[in-house]
C-alpha cells in the first residue's frame, strides 16, 4: 500500500490539486456571496466574484508553498531517512558512492521493475518506496487540511461589508511584485553562483596566478593560466569587429542617408535575419566553409611565398579551424547589432544639422562625415561596444569553428581558444562539481560576466547621456 | 543698383577641387552599397549553402529485397511471439543479406567481399519491417518486398557527391576474348579512344601523389575493371554480370579519380550498386525518416523526432514560465510600480540580464538547477528552466512597449466610471496590449528555441535514441542536435545536418512569420 503510494506521480498531482482546491473554493466563496447578495438588503462592497477569488487564494496559497517545499525536500527527507536505516555495510562507502547508490535505487523505484537485481537491493528498493510513500502521504493529508482549513477560515469572514475586492487585489498586486522581483533573484542568482563556485576554485588555485598565467591546461595537467584565453577571445571579437564595424557602420549610414524609403523598407529586414539565424547555425557555416576556405588560402599563400623566395618555411600555421575562420562568421552574426543599433542614432539626428551643412555648401558625404556621424558618434560608440560584449559571449561559433588549443599567436590563421570553448568543454565532461575543472569554468564565467557587463554598462550610459542632448 | 555680376568662371584649381569632392562623394555612396552588398551576400552564401546541402539530403536511396518470411528463421520454435518477431533483427537482417548474395553470387567467393556486399544495409534498417511482421503475423511464410536505406556512402555515390568520377561512353567492342587469369580482352576498332582521351585530361587535374585512377566499364548489369587501355584494346576483370554484356551494348566508362585505398567504396561495391540501379531496385525517395526516426548512429537511419519533441517540451516549459512571470512583471512595472529606486533597481537588472551572454544562464542552470536542487540532468524541464530565466527579460522589455502604446485616455476612461486600478488593468489595457504582448513573446521564445550553449552545459548534449515522454526526462533539442551532428566525421552527416538546420529555421520562420500576421492584423495606432 504505502510502496504504491511511493510511486504516485505527484507533480501532476500537485498541479491538480491545486487546479482542483481553487476551482472549489472558487465556487464555494462566489456561492456563499451570492446568498449573503439576496439575504441582506444593505448594498455588498465587493461583487461576489471576488469573494470567490478571496477564498480561493486562501485555499490555494499555503497549497502552493507547501508543494514547492515538498518539490525541494521530499527527495532528501527520504534520503536521509534510508541512510539512516541502511545496514552498517554500508558505512564503508564514501559519500559520493552512496549518493550513486541511492540515485540508482530511486531510478530503480521509479520504473519498479528491480527483478534480478540482488536481494538487498531490492529490499532497499522497496523500503524507499515505503518511505517515499509515507511522505507523499503526509504531503497529501497536509495540503488537504491547508485547503480545507483556508477554505473554513476565508469563507466565515464573508460578509455584505467585507472589503473582498480590496485584498484580492492587494494579493494580486503582491503577486505582480514578485514577478518583477524575479529579475533581482536571477541576477542575484547568477552573481551568488558564479562567486560562490569562483571563491571555492580560487581557494585551490591563486586568483593571481589564474589571470596572469600563461599556460592553460585544465583537461589534463590541472594548469590554470587563462591569459592565452583572453587573448583568444579578445583576438576573436577583434577580427568580428574589423569586419562588422565598418559593415554595419556603411550599412547603416547607406540605408538612413542615401537608400530610398522602398529599398531601407526591404533591405533592413532583411538585414536583421542575419541577427535571427541561430548561432549554431553560423558555427555549421564557419566549419563547412569559411574554414576550409581560409585554410586552402592560406596554404596557397604560404607555397606562394615559398615559390618567390619571400620565405623558406610556411609562414601562416593553416590549421583546419583558425581564429580567422571563427571571426569573420561572427562578424557577420554582429553586423545587425551594429547595424541596427547605428542606424536608429543617426536617423535621432535632427534635420536641421543636416541642412545647416548643405546650406554651408557641403556635399552629402562631407555631410555624413563631418555632421551626422560625429553627432551620432556616442550612439555609434554605443552599438559598437554592445556587439563587442555579443562576440565576447558568443559561444556556439568558437566552439565549433575556433579550435581548443590554448596559446598566444598572433597567426590569425591558426587555432585559438577563447573563455566559452573552455567553459563548455570543462562543463561537458563528467567530472562532479568539487572539482577543479568544474569550478575552473565558473571562475571563466565570472571573468565573462564581468566583462561583459562592463560593457553594456557603459554603452547604456552613453546612450543615455546621448539621449539627453536632443529630447 | 549696382551690377556686381561675378562674371569670372571658378579658377581651374578651384574646379578642381570641386571634382574631386564630388568624385569623393560618389565614392563614398559606393562604400555604403558595398557594404550592404556584403551583408546580403554573406547572408545568401550562408542559405545556399545549406540549402542545396539539405536538399540533396531530401531524398535517398532505398533498395527493395523480395524476400521469403521463413518462419524458420524470423519465428522460430520459442521466439515467435510478436514481441520476439519485432526485436528479431538478425533473422530480418539474414534474409536481405541472403537476398543480396543470392543477385550477386560472386561474392560468396572471398570474406572481404561478403562484407563488402553486407555493408549495403545496416543491420537496424531492417527494424521497421520487423514491426510490420510483428503487428500482422498472417504476414509469416508469404514473401513481402522489403525496402531498405542504402548504406550511407554509396547512397552519396549515387546521388554524385561521394567519389569523384568522370562518365564517357566507350565505342562498340567487337570482341570479347577470355583470358586464362580470368580476365577478358575486349577490342573493337577505336573502342577506348574517348576513354584514353579521358584518362590524359584525368590525369592532370588530379593531385600528384593520389595514384593511377580507377577505370570501371559498365553495360547494362555487368561491370568490370580495365587495365591495359589503349584506342582499340582493354583488359577488363569481371566484377559483376556476364563478359558477353559487353560484345552487345555500348558500355560506359567511369574514370574514377581517387584511387580505391582513399575511397570509403570499393570498385565491387559500385559495381553492384550500379547493377541494383540497373535492375530498378534503387528508389530514390523522400526522406521522412528525418521527421519520424530518432537519433542513429547510423546516418542513413538518424533523424531529429526526438529533438524535435525534445525542443517542443523544453519551449512549453518556457513559455509556461517566462510568459507569466515576464507579462506580469512588466504590468507592475509600467503600471504599478511607484518611482523609487527598488524600481529602478529591477529596471537596470532586467536592462542587464537581457545582455548577458547565453553561457553564463547556462552556468546558473548546472549550478542552482542540477548541482543545488538536485534536479535530473538532460531533461527539458530544467533546459526549459534556464532559457526562461533567459527568456523573460525580453518578455517584459517587448510587453512594456507594448502597455506604454496604449494610450492614457483608455486608463483614464475606466477609472472614470469607476474601476479599481486592477480592474482598469486587467479589463481594458491587457487585452488592448495584447497582440503587441504576444508577439514580444513569441520573438523571445524563438530566440530561446535557436539557443544551444546553455543547454550544453546542463547535459542535454547526450545521445537520446528515444522520444521523451514527459518534461522530466532524458531529452536533447534541434540546435543540440545539429551541434552533435555536426561533430560526426563521416561525410554523409553534413548533408543531414544542413537537412536538420533547415526544419529547425522552418520552425522559426513559422513563428516569425506568426508575429508579421499578427502585427498586420491586429495592429493599432492611436
Amino acid at each position: 500500500m504505502l510502496q504504491q503510494l511511493g510511486q504516485l506521480p505527484m507533480g501532476w498531482l500537485l498541479i491538480a490539486l491545486v487546479a482542483v482546491f481553487g476551482s472549489a473554493a472558487f465556487f464555494i466563496g462566489r456561492v456563499r456571496a451570492e446568498r449573503l447578495l439576496v439575504s441582506t438588503t444593505s448594498r455588498m462592497h465587493s461583487r461576489p466574484n471576488y469573494h470567490g477569488y478571496y477564498v480561493a487564494m486562501w485555499a490555494t496559497v499555503p497549497v502552493v508553498i507547501v508543494a514547492i517545499a515538498y518539490a525541494i525536500f521530499a527527495e532528501d527527507l527520504t534520503r536521509s531517512q534510508l541512510t539512516r536505516e541502511l545496514p552498517s555495510s554500508f558505512a564503508r562507502l564514501s559519500p559520493a558512492e552512496l549518493q550513486s547508490y541511492l540515485e540508482s535505487v530511486r531510478m530503480a523505484a521509479g520504473t519498479a521493475a528491480s527483478a534480478g537485481a540482488d536481494r538487498v537491493f531490492q529490499a532497499i528498493t522497496n523500503r524507499y518506496l515505503e518511505l517515499r510513500g509515507l511522505v507523499n502521504t503526509g504531503t497529501l493529508v497536509l495540503l488537504g487540511l491547508l485547503a480545507a482549513g483556508g477554505i473554513f477560515f476565508a469563507q466565515r469572514r464573508l460578509h455584505p461589508n467585507f472589503r473582498a475586492r480590496a485584498l484580492v487585489e492587494n494579493g494580486m498586486q503582491l503577486v505582480l511584485f514578485l514577478c518583477a522581483g524575479v529579475a533581482i533573484a536571477t541576477t542575484a542568482g547568477i552573481v551568488l553562483s558564479l562567486l560562490y563556485e569562483s571563491l571555492l576554485f580560487f581557494q585551490k588555485v591563486s586568483a593571481w596566478d589564474f589571470l596572469t598565467g600563461t599556460r592553460w591546461n585544465a583537461q589534463t595537467e590541472a594548469e590554470f593560466g587563462a591569459l592565452p584565453l583572453f587573448f583568444g577571445t579578445f583576438m576573436i571579437a577583434l577580427i568580428a569587429m574589423l569586419v562588422a564595424a565598418p559593415i554595419g557602420l556603411f550599412s547603416a549610414i547607406f540605408l538612413s542617408e542615401y537608400a530610398s524609403p522602398r529599398a531601407r523598407a526591404w533591405i533592413k529586414p532583411i538585414l536583421e535575419i542575419l541577427a535571427g539565424i541561430p548561432t549554431v547555425v553560423y558555427g555549421f557555416f564557419a566549419l563547412l566553409v569559411v574554414a576550409p576556405g581560409i585554410r586552402t588560402a592560406a596554404i596557397w599563400f604560404n607555397e606562394t611565398a615559398i615559390r618567390l623566395g619571400l620565405a623558406s618555411e610556411p609562414i601562416l600555421a593553416a590549421q583546419p579551424t583558425s581564429a580567422l575562420a571563427a571571426g569573420l562568421v561572427m562578424g557577420i552574426m554582429v553586423i545587425p547589432f551594429v547595424s541596427s543599433l547605428s542606424d536608429d542614432v543617426i536617423n535621432a539626428v535632427p534635420q536641421t544639422l543636416r541642412d545647416a551643412a548643405y546650406a554651408l555648401g557641403a556635399t552629402k558625404s562631407e555631410t555624413v562625415k563631418q555632421v551626422v556621424v560625429p553627432a551620432a558618434l556616442p550612439g555609434i560608440i554605443a552599438a559598437l561596444l554592445l556587439a563587442v560584449s555579443r562576440a565576447i559571449g558568443e559561444t556556439m561559433i568558437v566552439v565549433m569553428a575556433a579550435g581548443k588549443s590554448a596559446r598566444i599567436s598572433m597567426d590569425p590563421t591558426s587555432d585559438l581558444t577563447t573563455i566559452t570553448v573552455q567553459i563548455v568543454s570543462l562543463m561537458t565532461g563528467e567530472t562532479g562539481f568539487d572539482d577543479p575543472k568544474t569550478l575552473s569554468a565558473f571562475a571563466l564565467g565570472l571573468v565573462l560576466f564581468i566583462v561583459t557587463l562592463a560593457f553594456n554598462v557603459v554603452a547604456l550610459r552613453v546612450v543615455k547621456k546621448y539621449r539627453e542632448k536632443y529630447d | 543698383m549696382t551690377d556686381t555680376v561675378r562674371t569670372s568662371a571658378p579658377s581651374a584649381a578651384a574646379a578642381r577641387h570641386l571634382r574631386r569632392r564630388r568624385a569623393r562623394d560618389g565614392r563614398f555612396r559606393y562604400y555604403g552599397l558595398t557594404a550592404i552588398f556584403v551583408a546580403l551576400g554573406a547572408l545568401a552564401v550562408l542559405v545556399l549553402t545549406i540549402g542545396t546541402q539539405a536538399f540533396s539530403a531530401a531524398t535517398y536511396n532505398v533498395v527493395r529485397y523480395e524476400v521469403t518470411l521463413d518462419p524458420a528463421v524470423i519465428a522460430p520454435e520459442g521466439a515467435n511471439r510478436p514481441a520476439d518477431i519485432s526485436r528479431n533483427v538478425e533473422g530480418f537482417y539474414g534474409l536481405v543479406r541472403d537476398n543480396l548474395l543470392k543477385t550477386f553470387p560472386e561474392a560468396e567467393a572471398d570474406r572481404v567481399s561478403r562484407r563488402e556486399l553486407s555493408d549495403f544495409v545496416t543491420r537496424l534498417a531492417v527494424l521497421p519491417t520487423a514491426r510490420l511482421v510483428a503487428n500482422n503475423p498472417e504476414l509469416v511464410g508469404s514473401t513481402i518486398t522489403l525496402t531498405a536505406p542504402l548504406n550511407d556512402d554509396l547512397d552519396l555515390y549515387l546521388k554524385g557527391q561521394g567519389v569523384r568520377e568522370r562518365k564517357i561512353k566507350a565505342g562498340a567492342v567487337s570482341s570479347v576474348q577470355g583470358g586464362q587469369d580470368g580476365t577478358f580482352l575486349l577490342s573493337g576498332t577505336g573502342a577506348f579512344e574517348a576513354v584514353v582521351a579521358g584518362l590524359a585530361v584525368a590525369s592532370v587535374d588530379r593531385a600528384e601523389d593520389a595514384g593511377q585512377p580507377d577505370v570501371l566499364l559498365t553495360a547494362g548489369v555487368s561491370t568490370g575493371r580495365l587495365s591495359d587501355i589503349d584506342a582499340g584494346s582493354a583488359r577488363m576483370e569481371l566484377l559483376t554480370g556476364r563478359a558477353q554484356d559487353f560484345a552487345q551494348a555500348r558500355a560506359t566508362a567511369r574514370i574514377i579519380l581517387s584511387a580505391e585505398s582513399e575511397r570509403t567504396i570499393s570498385d565491387r561495391q559500385i559495381a553492384w550498386v550500379l547493377a541494383l540501379r540497373e535492375m530498378g531496385r534503387v528508389d530514390r525517395v523522400p526522406r521522412w525518416t528525418l521527421l519520424t526516426n530518432s537519433d542513429s548512429t547510423y546516418p542513413e537511419l538518424a533523424g531529429g523526432l526526438a529533438a524535435i519533441v525534445g525542443s517542443l517540451l523544453t519551449m512549453l516549459i518556457t513559455a509556461l514560465v517566462a510568459m507569466p512571470i515576464g507579462i506580469l512583471a512588466a504590468v507592475y512595472l509600467e503600471e504599478f510600480a511607484p518611482r523609487n529606486r527598488l524600481t529602478e533597481f529591477i529596471e537596470v537588472n532586467i536592462n542587464n540580464l537581457a545582455a548577458v551572454p547565453s553561457i553564463v544562464f547556462g552556468l546558473l542552470g548546472a549550478a542552482l538547477y542540477i548541482n543545488f536542487l538536485g534536479m535530473p540532468r538532460s531533461a527539458p524541464l530544467v533546459g526549459g528552466l534556464v532559457l526562461a530565466l533567459m527568456t523573460f527579460p525580453v518578455v517584459i522589455i517587448a510587453s512594456r512597449a507594448a502597455l506604454k502604446a496604449v494610450p492614457p485616455s483608455v486608463r483614464s476612461g475606466a477609472l472614470a466610471v469607476g474601476a479599481s486600478q486592477m480592474q482598469t488593468v486587467f479589463h481594458h489595457v491587457v487585452p488592448l496590449a495584447a497582440p503587441g504582448i504576444l508577439t514580444g513573446a513569441i520573438l523571445g521564445m524563438a530566440r530561446a528555441l535557436g539557443e544551444t550553449a546553455p543547454l550544453l552545459l546542463i547535459g542535454m548534449v547526450a545521445f537520446v535514441g528515444d522520444v521523451p515522454r514527459s518534461p522530466a526526462d532524458e531529452s536533447t533539442v534541434m540546435p543540440v542536435l545539429i551541434f552533435s551532428w555536426s561533430n560526426n566525421a563521416e561525410r554523409a552527416w553534413e548533408p543531414l545536418t544542413s537537412a536538420m538546420i533547415i526544419i529547425l529555421l522552418a520552425f522559426l520562420l513559422v513563428m516569425n512569420g506568426l508575429v508579421v500576421f499578427l502585427r498586420r492584423k491586429y495592429e493599432r495606432r492611436w
